[in-house]
């Protein structure tokens, strides 16, 4: 959908929900702001399940941080309820932080299994507090007040939750079209390939995990204010079960979906409740075994993407082209001589010692090729050099600066990009998108300029760059397709055009070669020549030896982890030590 | 708090402790293996009690419904995989033996002996009934989506788990039951008196984990269970199939979830509905064994036990928030012991 046609749909939800108010009859209103306080918790929960892949089974726990709190803070100490809103927010700002750096840097199971149980505590401490009113709750909550207007009315509060809810769906659908949103989808499809785009794993992820919370909290203060009564029961286990099946059904990323979800579920659980028990003429809760079974169900038919691909429908899209607009050149020291100097650098695992005290340079616009036989350690090279892997031993220097203590996603923002051997693009995102995520490192503009629109300069530009480097690989054609779609060879190239696309002074290329026909592969040496000649500077594994031999100014030959050789082509052809590790001992 | 309370403290929280390891034990077993997080784990102790409850009463629970239903789903679903394979006469067996043993079982409980009399038979026709719940249900919840990630896999446990709980309702109703001890006796050790049935939960649990780690170390299948953990695509090349090392964790489960249920049901009231509180404590345990060490995970169930029944003591109203809001340390500290290795799954 084009930009124009969102603004339509926007404007046109608002303008639905603003005259339907007076019309709905009360039945509806009721039940609309029941699905409006549930989207507004699904849709962090789409940010967080659908869009970043990690998940929580206590979003219904933050709902009550932020019903509580405006409790506490309205009744207990008579407060206006605009103070418990911020209250509220605080605190489950400051809780989901808490949980979220100790929880997020453990693998990705630990958090639902924390939320679960973190969550059940927190049910029994707002049950068991006589200050909190236990199990009966509390009345006589203030209804909120605009400009000394209350809001005492589900009618009246049926517009403050829906602009509340449309706004943050507003927000975060500009988050997610971003580049904080490209971060996120490239952190869920693989946390490796993302940090090495200068993408902060661990603190995207908080971010996500403390807006989700701040949204359920949100909710919260709506929900107390509109019943004027809080008891622990809406904020059990149970509810944040079904926060999560609204997201899940609502689908794979889309802030749609949470309406969606959250509709359907509601008017579900309606419906099952009013009819199963008079179908099977008795009382039960069979609208939790329906639920359950529709759920297992629809993960089995297309995992957690559910009704998600309805919107996909909508959401092909035809970009235009961002014309001239190019991102400045980083800025960068003048690259030292070597540029890439590995000193004895050493890696094992258990007692297999992979690579074993190789030391090379890498001289400034110059190609140097890392062959060997299979398993002689080039990839593990590569991942030291990357930092995805530890050294045990050695250093690497870049630049005249040390870089084996860095984190991954350090490594771009000076300058060092890769492609991958097997290849890692989102699939299910276009590759116009995916080439984009390579000038993440190049750009700033974060999630709250995004949400509200500022510095979209920044993105054409960004774009403008993209389109420029998929020219050059030729792909400029297919930039609207999903990268899933491309074969595999033009995968590879779109994976260069993504590492060019962050302007590195050194492009790390493992296997760029393997799948490219004949001519592709002629058409990718000539362009490593054009890069090589404009003065960057590439390491490269290759298996293909007259692409290889032809190309590179340096050859480093690894054996069982350890340097055979090095030198210019020519003497690498004619070394014997090589030529037995490749062929094999002479019989003479 | 005396000494003598702080005995009978510990006592109960060994007892309670050894059920929630063998809980663990079984979860951190169908983690490794299977990837799923089975929260149902619980309501497989909750169908335990009250079948057992209900047999001890003299009657068939309407739970063996169930077991027929979800057999003859588990014998369509491999009907279907007959007919669109190449090894027809292989998935027919499958096939007969979903739909056929629960309907043997129905026939057998309803017709031939009627409920069984004597806790032994009653023991024998509660795992009868409710262990091979394990395997079926992997069947036809988990094995057609056995390639998804760990996310929708337990978002899939956890519809499961309503389900069951659902479902649960309907067999066993609202009531809460609670079964005389199997074991009467009892004797005093110097202040405080120790009953049979403790001696016997905490011995059956010791019993279990030594034979699953006996099983797992020393027999084939054990060891091929083990080469699935490991590396779930090399144990297939070397020919064992996933299948084959699912079913044996899914039976399992269901096996000790049943023996864990008719044990508790001696010593709290179950409801339809307490199964998730239960899985869950086993479920702390596991996490401390950081879902792969067995000793850790039991360890840790253990300790799970003890606060539980010292923080009831000193706090009752907050037992379980207290407890629950125990994971928030220990992931602290497995945050710092265990820093990010693993980032996919």
């Amino acid at each position: 959908m084009s930009k124009s046609g969102r603004t339509v749909v926007w404007i046109a939800a608002a303008v639905l929900i603003g005259a339907s108010g007076p019309l709905l009859p009360e039945f509806y209103v009721t039940l609309l702001n029941y699905i409006g306080l549930y989207a507004l918790v699904a849709l962090g929960l789409v940010v967080l399940t659908g869009v970043s892949g990690i998940t929580s089974f206590g979003q219904a726990a933050f709902v009550g941080i932020g019903a509580y709190t405006t409790t506490v803070v309205t009744v207990t100490f008579g407060l206006s309820p605009w103070l418990g809103l911020v209250a509220g927010l605080v605190v489950s700002f400051v809780v989901a932080l808490v949980l979220g750096a100790i929880t997020l840097r453990l693998s990705g199971h630990y958090l639902p299994l924390g939320t679960i149980c973190w969550s059940v505590s927190l049910y029994y401490v707002f049950g068991n507090m006589a200050e909190l009113g236990g199990q009966l709750g509390v009345n006589g909550i203030p209804p909120i007040t605009i400009l000394g207007w209350p809001l005492d009315t589900g009618r009246s509060m049926y517009y403050l939750i829906w602009l509340c809810t449309l706004g943050a769906m507003l927000l975060t659908d500009n988050v997610l079209r971003s580049r904080v949103g490209r971060a996120m989808r490239a952190l869920k499809y693989n946390g490796e390939m993302a940090e090495s785009f200068g993408v902060n794993g661990s603190r995207m992820k908080l971010l996500v995990f403390v807006y989700a919370a701040v949204l359920a909290a949100l909710s919260g203060w709506l929900y107390a204010h509109l019943l004027r009564f809080v008891n622990p029961a809406p904020f059990g286990i149970n509810m944040s079960i079904e926060y999560l099946f609204m997201a899940v059904v609502g689908g794979a990323g889309y802030v749609w979906g949470a309406v969606l979800g959250s509709a359907v579920i509601t008017i579900l659980k309606e419906l099952l409740q009013d009819i199963l028990p008079s179908i099977l003429g008795r009382n039960g809760n069979f609208e939790i075994i329906a639920f359950g079974a529709l759920i297992i169900l629809l993960l089995q038919a297309n995992r957690d993407k559910g009704f998600g691909l309805l919107f996909e429908l909508f959401d092909r899209k035809e970009t235009g082209s961002a014309g001239a607009n190019r991102l400045p050149k980083p800025m960068r020291v003048k690259p030292a001589d070597p540029l890439l100097a590995a000193r004895t650098v050493t890696r094992t695992f258990g007692g297999l010692v992979a690579v074993n005290k190789v030391t090379f340079d890498v001289r400034p616009a110059s190609i140097v090729a890392v062959i060997g036989p299979n398993g002689a350690g080039k990839s593990t090279l590569f991942s030291l050099l990357t930092r995805l892997l530890d050294l045990n031993g050695g250093e690497v220097h870049f630049g005249g600066h040390r870089i084996d203590r860095l984190a991954p996603h350090e490594l771009v923002r000076r300058g060092i990009s890769r492609s991958y051997q097997h290849v890692r693009l989102v699939p299910d995102r276009t590759v116009l998108e995916n080439v984009m995520l390579g000038g993440y490192c190049r750009t700033s503009r974060g999630p709250f300029a995004a949400a509200i629109g500022l510095g979209f300069e920044q993105e054409l530009q960004l774009q403008g760059e993209a389109e420029a480097q998929l020219k050059r690989l030729g792909l400029l054609a297919h930039k609207d397709e999903l990268a899933g779609n491309l074969s595999l060879g033009q995968q590879r190239l779109v994976e260069i055009a993504r590492a060019l696309a962050s302007a590195p002074s050194l492009l790390l290329l493992d296997e760029p070669a393997a799948g490219l026909r004949h001519h592709e592969k002629e058409e990718l040496a000539r362009l490593l020549g054009e890069l090589r000649s404009e003065g960057m500077t590439i390491l490269l594994v290759e298996h293909d030896m007259r692409f290889v031999m032809t190309l590179a100014d340096n050859i480093v030959v690894l054996n069982f982890g350890k340097m055979l050789a090095e030198g210019v082509p020519r003497e690498v052809r004619a070394n014997p030590v090589v030529l037995e590790a490749y062929l094999g001992k002479s019989v003479r | 708090m005396n000494s003598e309370i702080a005995l009978i403290l510990t006592q109960d929280g060994l007892v309670n402790g050894a059920i929630y390891a063998l809980l663990a034990l079984a979860l951190i077993l169908v983690f490794t293996v299977t990837r799923v997080i089975f929260v149902p784990q619980g309501e497989f102790v909750t169908y335990g009690a009250l079948t057992f409850a209900a047999l001890r009463q003299g009657y068939v629970p309407s739970v063996v419904l169930l077991l027929i239903i979800v057999g003859l789903l588990a014998a369509a679903l491999e009907v279907r995989t007959a007919f669109q394979g190449p090894s027809f006469r292989k998935r027919i067996l499958p096939a007969i033996l979903y739909a056929g043993y629960p309907l043997l079982l129905a026939f057998l409980l309803y017709y031939v002996t009627g409920a069984p009399k004597g806790a032994a038979m009653q023991v024998i026709a509660t795992l009868a009934i409710v262990a091979p719940l394990g395997p079926i249900l992997w069947r036809i919840v988990f094995q057609p989506m056995a390639s998804a990630p760990v996310l929708v896999l337990l978002i899939a446990a956890v519809a499961l788990h309503l389900v069951l709980t659902g479902v649960g309702l309907l067999a066993f109703g609202p009531e809460g039951a609670r079964t005389q001890p199997l074991f009467d006796a009892g004797f005093s050790l110097g202040v405080i008196s120790i009953s049979a049935q403790s001696i016997a939960t905490i011995g059956a649990s010791l019993v279990l984990i030594a034979v699953l780690f006996w099983a797992f170390n020393f027999t084939l299948r054990g060891k091929a269970l083990r080469a699935t953990a490991v590396n779930s695509v090399g144990a297939r090349l070397v020919g064992v199939r996933p299948e084959m090392a699912a079913t044996i964790c899914f039976s399992l489960a269901g096996l000790v979830g049943a023996i864990s249920g008719i044990l508790i049901s001696a010593i709290t009231t179950i409801y339809y509905d307490t199964g998730l509180l239960i899985a869950l404590k086993g479920f702390i345990g596991a996490i401390i064994g950081a879902l792969v060490s067995y000793p850790l995970g039991a360890v840790g169930a253990l300790m799970v036990g003890l606060i539980e029944s010292f923080s009831s003591f000193w706090a009752s109203a907050f037992k379980e928030a207290l407890l629950f809001g125990l994971i928030v340390p220990i992931l602290l500290w497995l945050s710092i012991a265990r820093p990010m290795t693993d980032e996919r799954e």
